[in-house]
């Protein structure tokens, strides 16, 4: 499962970064997406994967026994899954203005401020 | 194309002039009908998610985006301005008076002497209401307010 | 609980201006009172921090490693002052010279959110939670800086919101991968923790990413090049404060995560971060060289500076660490400056370009003046505050031997006084000619001035005046000034105290 995962991550962060260096502005907002689940994977990957057992005291007892499942990768990706969200949602906002005001996706005419 | 018709169907509705008869019109009238039935019941599943959160999967980020989802699927089936009535608070107002709601939960440790955001409780009857939940109604409500911002801003375009 | 009040009062200041909307005469008093009270506030957590040691509070009541840990030592709290200082200044300048629509559309929340995402990165004792901030900084300014939608705004806006996504990704990768090898994120315990593993092959990787992630952030060498694609776009209220804080959030996260988790290393990172600090200076001050237009010549200038700031990192001694920190009070101050008086020459004749400009020495001698402080500051000429932040790195750098970023500093030095006096001469001096040439090469936005008279117009060179009088100040008290930087800079190389804070909260 870590190893199928490890592929995912790697070709997410492939073609995301693929996506970036496309001239097209939507695909560029893609691959910032791609990118983002990337690395939410990883968190996720790397707080150990535990199949069945949450990280539930059972009655009884002061502590969980081991192995259970890290929680706090996933509050990490939660969050940062919203943070994410929120980000996208502005960037497609501002593209769409920017479509709007210059008429073009393509980034090579997009180059006006750069020196 | 299609926001275009949108805002037409609104006023369609809104004047109770006859429904032309293209087909997305009236796959609007089975929408507009359904979402009639739909609002209340998104609604208080969203309430439902956000009182679950505490103890079960939930919350109020859940509930907020269910509830927003409901008033956009309203906003498309009779139009953003619509919507906007049916809300009567602006989403800037759902914002600000969601993140309120959320730092006072956050001040009430302060207050009794405990460090930001320490979780305090009282017993009312048989329900334990503490600043944790205070906390996810504003964390519903700011989510409610944003993800509305973005896609009534978007619809009025 | 004081650690609480940087967050909470530009969160409250943002919260009531949402309320009040519409009424954007509420929404300017509570711009300036939320920014007067945060000042306050910071200074009230650097007399305790100065007093009694760095100060600690945990979020929730949730022990130390798994909670949230608010920590301020003597830097973060310095840090803060400067952020509010930049906060109030921007404010006041605001009130005369930020366009009505701009107001409308909630630029002083806005203003007030990206102050508490500074504050917020400053304060933090979490990895992740730095992330945060990072975010909700990031948040406010890509607003502020699309705020307007102006074609050059929407295309700088592009550029800055995707390199700086870009780098939230590695940072992201780089927790990511440090929670898998140390299993906690709070930063004093991941020191602890990290040190048996200090040269595994693992921490060296997490070291770059982040080195890379906080290096697109502070915008030095080959990583700043949404720097000058966007800094010049959106009006100067935003602008200078953007110079001010921003790029310096990525240097201090520099500066705590390579002297707090990854101290030394057998000196490969610092080595590195010496080269990156010659190169980010010499490229910035060659790229101002080029320009000919008032704020992308100050926008090279601050990558150009970034480069002094990491030069005290990357010497790894406690008199470098506390030159860049001098450096960093000296520079947030006077690059903001620059930006405002910038704003202020746009005001008087509408443009930006050198080309246009002219003439203000005869007509606006006082303007003159508060150009001149920043700009003699900035190149390091004594008594101003630019001198003993400069004499400091270069004493530094002779002690520890390391002859040539010692050249390259006092070459990079000249070379910013060069491009100081060329705006002198072209803004200030040279008279203005009546029929300036046909048209900018770049259609760059004039920005209507608000429409207000007498005592409000003034605040803007108000504002621009306090912080020259700050400048001198700092560099007629240099000495006190250096013994804050001093302390803060031993609490740096001696992370032990910044560890034992956090300790205290243990279960």
């Amino acid at each position: 499962m870590e190893l199928l995962l490890a592929v995912v991550i790697g070709s997410l962060y492939a073609t995301g970064l693929y996506m970036l260096l496309r001239r097209s502005v939507v695909k560029l907002i893609i691959g910032l997406g791609l990118l983002s689940n990337g690395s939410n994977l990883l968190i996720f990957t790397m707080g150990r994967l535990v199949r069945g057992r949450p990280p539930i005291v059972p009655e009884g007892e002061s502590s969980v026994p081991p192995p259970f499942a890290d929680p706090l990768p996933q509050a990490l990706i939660l969050t940062a899954i919203v943070i994410s969200f929120g980000v996208l949602a502005f960037a497609l906002v501002l593209i769409h203005r920017a479509y709007q005001k210059v008429g073009t996706d393509d980034l090579d005419d997009l180059k006006t401020t750069d020196t | 194309m299609r926001r275009g018709r949108i805002e037409h169907s609104s006023d369609v509705h809104e004047r109770g002039a006859p429904v032309p008869s293209s087909e997305w019109e009236r796959a609007s009238m089975i929408l507009g009908v359904a979402v009639r039935a739909l609002l209340p019941l998104l609604l208080l599943f969203s309430i439902f998610l956000l009182l679950r959160g505490h103890h079960a999967p939930g919350g109020g980020f859940v509930g907020g985006l269910v509830a927003a989802a409901a008033v956009a699927l309203y906003a498309l089936a009779y139009g953003a301005t619509a919507a906007q009535q049916l809300l009567r608070l602006s989403p800037r107002g759902l914002i600000a008076a969601g993140l309120m709601t959320a730092l006072a939960s956050g001040l009430v440790g302060p207050l009794m002497g405990a460090p930001f955001l320490t979780g305090r409780w009282v017993k009312v009857g048989h329900l334990e209401l503490g600043t944790p939940l205070l906390f996810d109604v504003g964390v519903y409500l700011v989510v409610i307010g944003v993800t509305l911002w973005i896609i009534l801003t978007l619809a009025e375009e | 609980m004081q650690l609480i009040f940087p967050i909470a009062i530009p969160l409250a200041t943002a919260i009531l201006g949402l309320f009040a909307w519409r009424w954007r005469t509420v929404q300017r008093g509570l711009g300036v009172a939320g920014a007067v009270a945060l000042l306050i506030a910071a200074l009230e957590l650097l007399k305790s921090v100065w007093q009694q040691g760095p100060q600690a509070t945990w979020i929730g009541n949730w022990p130390a490693p798994f909670g949230i840990t608010l920590i301020a030592d003597l830097l973060s709290a310095i840090m803060v002052v400067l952020a509010a200082v930049i906060g109030l200044a921007v404010a006041l300048y605001a009130l005369a010279h930020i366009d009505p629509a701009r107001e409308a559309f909630g630029y002083y929340p806005l203003l007030h959110i990206l102050l508490m995402g500074v504050c917020g990165a400053f304060l933090t004792g979490d990895l992740f939670n730095l992330y945060v901030w990072f975010e909700v900084m990031l948040m406010a300014s890509f607003v502020l800086l699309a705020l307007g939608g102006e074609r050059a705004q929407l295309e700088g806006a592009i550029k800055y919101v995707t390199l700086n996504l870009m780098a939230s990704a590695f940072f992201l990768t780089a927790v990511g991968l440090l929670y898998g090898v140390v299993g906690t994120l709070n930063m004093a315990d991941v020191a602890l923790k990290i040190r048996p593993l200090a040269s595994s092959g693992i921490t060296r990787s997490i070291a770059f990413l982040l080195l890379t992630a906080f290096g697109i952030k502070a915008a030095i060498f080959p990583l700043f090049f949404w720097l000058p694609a966007s800094y010049h776009t959106p009006p100067v209220a935003v602008s200078a404060v953007f110079a001010g804080l921003l790029t310096k959030v990525g240097v201090y996260a520099l500066l705590r995560v390579f002297t707090l988790i990854f101290p030394d290393d057998g000196r490969t990172i610092p080595t590195v971060i010496l080269a990156l600090s010659a190169f980010t200076m010499l490229t910035g001050v060659l790229g101002a060289v080029a320009q000919g237009e008032f704020r992308r010549i100050l926008s090279f200038h601050i990558i150009s500076q970034i480069g002094y700031m990491i030069l005290g990192l990357g010497l790894f001694t406690t008199a470098g660490l506390a030159g860049s920190i001098f450096y960093i009070i000296h520079h947030i101050i006077v690059k903001t400056n620059l930006f405002l008086v910038s704003g202020l020459a746009h005001a008087v004749h509408g443009s930006f370009d050198l080309s246009r400009l002219g003439g203000l020495y005869r007509t606006h001698p006082g303007l003159a003046v508060l150009f001149l402080i920043p700009a003699l500051s900035l190149a390091g000429l004594p008594p101003l505050s630019g001198f003993f932040a400069k004499l400091l790195l270069v004493r530094a750098g002779l002690h520890a031997e390391q002859w040539g970023i010692v050249a390259v500093a006092l070459g990079v030095s000249l070379l910013t006084l060069l491009s100081m006096m060329k705006i002198w001469a072209e803004v200030f001096w040279k008279p203005k000619e009546d029929d300036p040439p046909a048209e900018d090469s770049l259609a760059l936005p004039v920005f209507p001035v608000a429409e207000c008279t007498g005592m409000m117009s003034r605040l803007g060179f108000w504002s621009s005046a306090g912080l020259a009088i700050l400048t001198v100040m700092i560099g007629l008290g240099a000495d006190l000034v250096l013994a804050f930087a001093e302390a803060a800079a031993e609490q740096l190389r001696n992370p032990d105290l910044y560890i034992s804070t956090m300790q205290r909260g243990r279960p």
